[in-house]
C-alpha cells in the first residue's frame, strides 16, 4: 500500500472540510441542543428513568450513532460521487493506485469527519446531562469502527448512484428508518414482544445496544455479538468494493 | 533501445456491444512526438483510456516502458502523464491544491519546487491560489497539463489539447509540446486538425473507424503521398486541352486562363521539361508559373474516403 497516495486523497478530501470548519461544528451543536429541548425535556420529563439511567443520559449514544450513521454515509458517498460527477475521476483510474489505497482515503477521511461530530454531540450533551462512560475504550472503538463502517457502505452508495436522486435514495429509504427503529430513543425491551423479535433484523439495534453498553454497561443485545455484528457489516462493506474495482462495475466501461 | 510504448492488437469493445478498437498495433519511440490524426469518433479517446486505465481493454496487450497496463499497472502507470479532452477540473478547488493532488496520486512525495517550476513553465503561477472556476478555458487546459506534468511523466497524453481553443493559445500549446519533447518526454496528441499534426508531430498516425490506417514518419508520409500542382497561367486563354499536349496530365484552370499539370514527387522525371518544350512548340505563351505541394489534409481526406469505401 502506497501511503503517499492515500495521504495525498485524505489530505485534499479533509480541505474541504476544513473550509467549512464553522458550520460543520454549528450544525451538529444546534441539532443536538434541539433533541434535548425535545426529547430530553419535553419526553424525557414524563418518562424519567429507562433501566436505571435518566431519559437524557439513556439517548445520548443512540443520539450520536444517529448523527454518525447519517454523516459517514453522506460524506462518503458524496466524496467519491462528487468525481463521478464532474469527471474528475479519470485521475483516480489511471493513476497507479489499488483500490485499498482509494477506499482508505476517501473513507479515512469521510470517517474522520463523522468522528468530529460525533465528539461535538458528545460535547454538547454532556452540557445538558450528567454523563459517566463507563467503558472509554470501548466506547471509541465502537464510535472509529460505526464511522468506518458506515463510510465504507457510503461509498458504495456514492460508487452505484447514477444521479443525485439515487445518491439521497438508500439514505432516505433504508438507513433513516433502520436507524429511528434501531434504538435510538428507546431500549427494546420497551417494545412488545413481537416486535422485539422484528427489531433483532435490523443491524443498527447491535451497534446502538453495543455503543450504549460502553456508556451504562446495559445492552439490548450482548456485547459480543454487536461486536460480531459491525465487524461482519464492515467486512461485507469491503468485500462489495473489492469485487467493485475488481470489476470496474460502475467504474470503467 | 524497446519502444517506449508498444500496442499489440488492441481491441475494445464497449458493453453496448460497439468495437470502437478493432485491432491497433503500434510501437512509438522515447522522446517521439506522435499525433494520432482522425476524424471525431475515430477511437483516439477510446485508445488513450485504454491505455491510461480509464476502461479496460476487451483483448490485446498495452506495455509501457516494457511494463503490462493491465499485470503490471502500478508501474506502468507511473510512467504516464494524461490530459484528458474533457476539461475535468474541480471547479472550488484552488489551482496549487488540485496540481498537488496529481503528484501525491502518482506516489511522488511532497516537492513544492517542483511543482513551481511547472507552475512557472506554463504561466500559471500568479494563479496557483485562484479557484479552478475563475479561470478563463485555455488557462483550465494548462491546470489539467500541468496535472498531468506534476509527477514527471515520461509519456504524455494530449487528447486534443487544442480543440476549441483561439489561435493564439494553439501556438503557445505547440511551443509546450516542443519544450516537452526537448526534456525527452514522449508525447502522443490526437487532433482533428491536420495543421497540428504538420506542425508538431515527429510521426502521424491516421485512425477512423477503430483502426489505425497508417502510422509514419511525417515528412516521408508527405513525400510519398504528396502530389505537387504547377500551375501555368497563360497569355491567351484556351478553350479546351489542345490536342498535342494529351499526354500530359493537364486540366483548364481559371477559365482556361490557366493550366494545371499534376505529377508526383517522388518520380525521377516529373515531366516538367517535356511539357514546357510541348508548351512553347504549340506556341502558347505563358504568363507566370507556380507549384504547390498537397498538405497533409489532401492525404488524410483521402486515406478516410478510401477507408469508407
Ligand atoms: N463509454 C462508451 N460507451 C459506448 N460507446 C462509446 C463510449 N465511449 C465512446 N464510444 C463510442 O466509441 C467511438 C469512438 O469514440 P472516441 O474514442 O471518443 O472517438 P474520438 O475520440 O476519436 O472522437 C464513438 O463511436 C463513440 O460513440
Ligand atoms: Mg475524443
Amino acid at each position: 500500500m502506497k501511503l503517499t497516495a492515500v495521504w495525498a486523497i485524505y489530505r485534499y478530501e479533509m480541505t474541504r472540510f476544513f473550509r467549512t470548519l464553522l458550520q460543520s461544528f454549528i450544525s451538529p451543536v444546534i441539532s443536538t441542543s434541539l433533541y434535548f429541548v425535545v426529547f430530553g425535556t419535553a419526553i424525557g420529563s414524563r418518562i424519567q428513568e429507562v433501566e436505571g439511567v435518566s431519559y437524557g443520559a439513556f439517548i445520548v449514544p443512540g443520539l450520536i450513532m444517529l448523527s454518525v450513521i447519517m454523516q459517514s454515509i453522506s460524506n462518503a458517498s458524496f466524496g467519491i460521487y462528487f468525481p463521478k460527477f464532474i469527471g474528475t475521476i479519470y485521475e483516480l483510474l489511471s493513476a497507479p493506485v489499488s483500490f485499498l489505497e482509494i477506499v482508505a482515503g476517501y473513507v479515512g477521511a469521510a470517517a474522520t469527519k463523522s468522528l468530529f461530530i460525533g465528539v461535538v454531540i458528545l460535547g454538547t450533551a454532556s452540557l445538558f446531562v450528567d454523563l459517566t462512560i463507563q467503558n472509554p475504550l470501548a466506547m471509541i472503538a465502537f464510535l472509529v469502527l460505526t464511522c468506518v463502517s458506515f463510510s465504507l457502505m457510503g461509498f458504495i452508495i456514492g460508487l452505484w448512484a447514477g444521479n443525485f436522486e439515487q445518491l439521497q435514495l438508500v439514505p432516505l429509504l433504508i438507513v433513516t428508518p433502520l436507524v429511528f427503529l434501531g434504538g435510538s430513543f428507546y431500549s427494546i425491551s420497551m417494545l412488545p414482544p413481537f416486535w422485539q423479535t422484528v427489531t433483532l433484523f435490523n443491524p443498527v439495534v447491535y451497534l446502538i445496544s453495543g455503543f450504549r453498553w460502553a456508556f451504562f454497561g446495559l445492552a439490548d443485545v450482548p456485547i459480543g455479538i454487536s461486536l460480531m455484528a459491525i465487524s461482519g457489516f464492515t467486512a461485507l462493506c469491503l468485500g462489495i468494493i473489492w469485487w467493485i474495482f475488481r470489476t470496474g462495475w460502475r467504474l470503467r466501461d | 533501445m524497446a519502444p517506449i510504448l508498444q500496442i499489440n492488437d488492441l481491441k475494445k469493445t464497449y458493453k453496448g456491444g460497439f468495437e470502437a478498437l478493432k485491432g491497433v498495433t503500434l510501437d512509438i519511440e522515447e522522446g517521439e512526438i506522435l499525433a494520432l490524426l482522425g476524424p471525431n469518433g475515430a477511437g483516439k479517446t477510446t485508445l488513450i483510456s485504454t491505455i491510461c486505465g480509464i476502461t479496460m481493454p476487451s483483448s490485446g496487450s498495452v506495455t509501457v516502458g516494457g511494463f503490462d497496463t493491465v499485470a503490471q499497472y502500478r508501474q506502468a502507470r507511473s510512467l504516464i502523464g494524461l490530459v484528458p479532452q474533457e476539461i475535468n477540473l474541480e471547479p472550488f478547488e484552488t489551482v496549487w491544491n488540485t496540481v498537488r493532488l496529481t503528484r501525491g496520486l502518482f506516489g511522488k512525495s511532497r516537492d513544492d519546487a517542483a511543482l513551481e517550476k511547472i507552475l512557472r513553465r506554463l504561466s500559471l503561477w500568479d494563479k496557483k491560489d485562484s479557484k479552478t472556476k475563475e479561470l478563463s478555458g485555455g488557462m483550465k487546459r494548462r491546470v489539467l497539463i500541468a496535472k498531468a506534468l506534476s509527477h514527471d511523466p515520461k509519456v504524455l497524453f494530449l487528447d486534443e489539447p487544442t480543440a476549441g481553443v483561439d489561435v493564439e493559445l494553439r501556438k503557445d500549446m505547440w511551443d509546450i509540446v516542443a519544450d516537452l519533447k526537448r526534456d525527452g518526454v514522449t508525447v502522443i496528441l490526437t487532433t482533428h486538425y491536420i495543421e497540428e499534426a504538420e506542425a508538431i508531430a515527429d510521426r502521424v498516425g491516421v485512425i477512423n473507424g477503430g483502426k489505425l490506417l497508417l502510422v509514419e514518419d511525417k515528412t516521408a508520409l508527405m513525400a510519398r503521398m504528396g502530389q505537387k500542382q504547377l500551375t501555368i497561367e497563360l497569355r491567351e486563354p484556351l478553350a479546351s486541352v489542345p490536342a498535342g499536349l494529351a499526354e500530359f496530365d493537364l486540366t483548364l484552370a481559371q477559365d482556361g486562363a490557366a493550366l494545371v499539370y499534376t505529377y508526383d514527387t517522388k518520380q525521377d522525371r516529373t515531366g516538367i521539361t517535356a511539357l514546357l518544350s510541348a508548351l512553347s512548340g504549340a506556341g502558347i505563351g505563358l504568363r507566370d508559373i507556380s507549384t504547390r505541394q498537397s498538405s497533409l489534409e489532401e492525404i488524410f481526406v483521402g486515406l478516410v474516403k478510401e477507408s469508407a469505401a
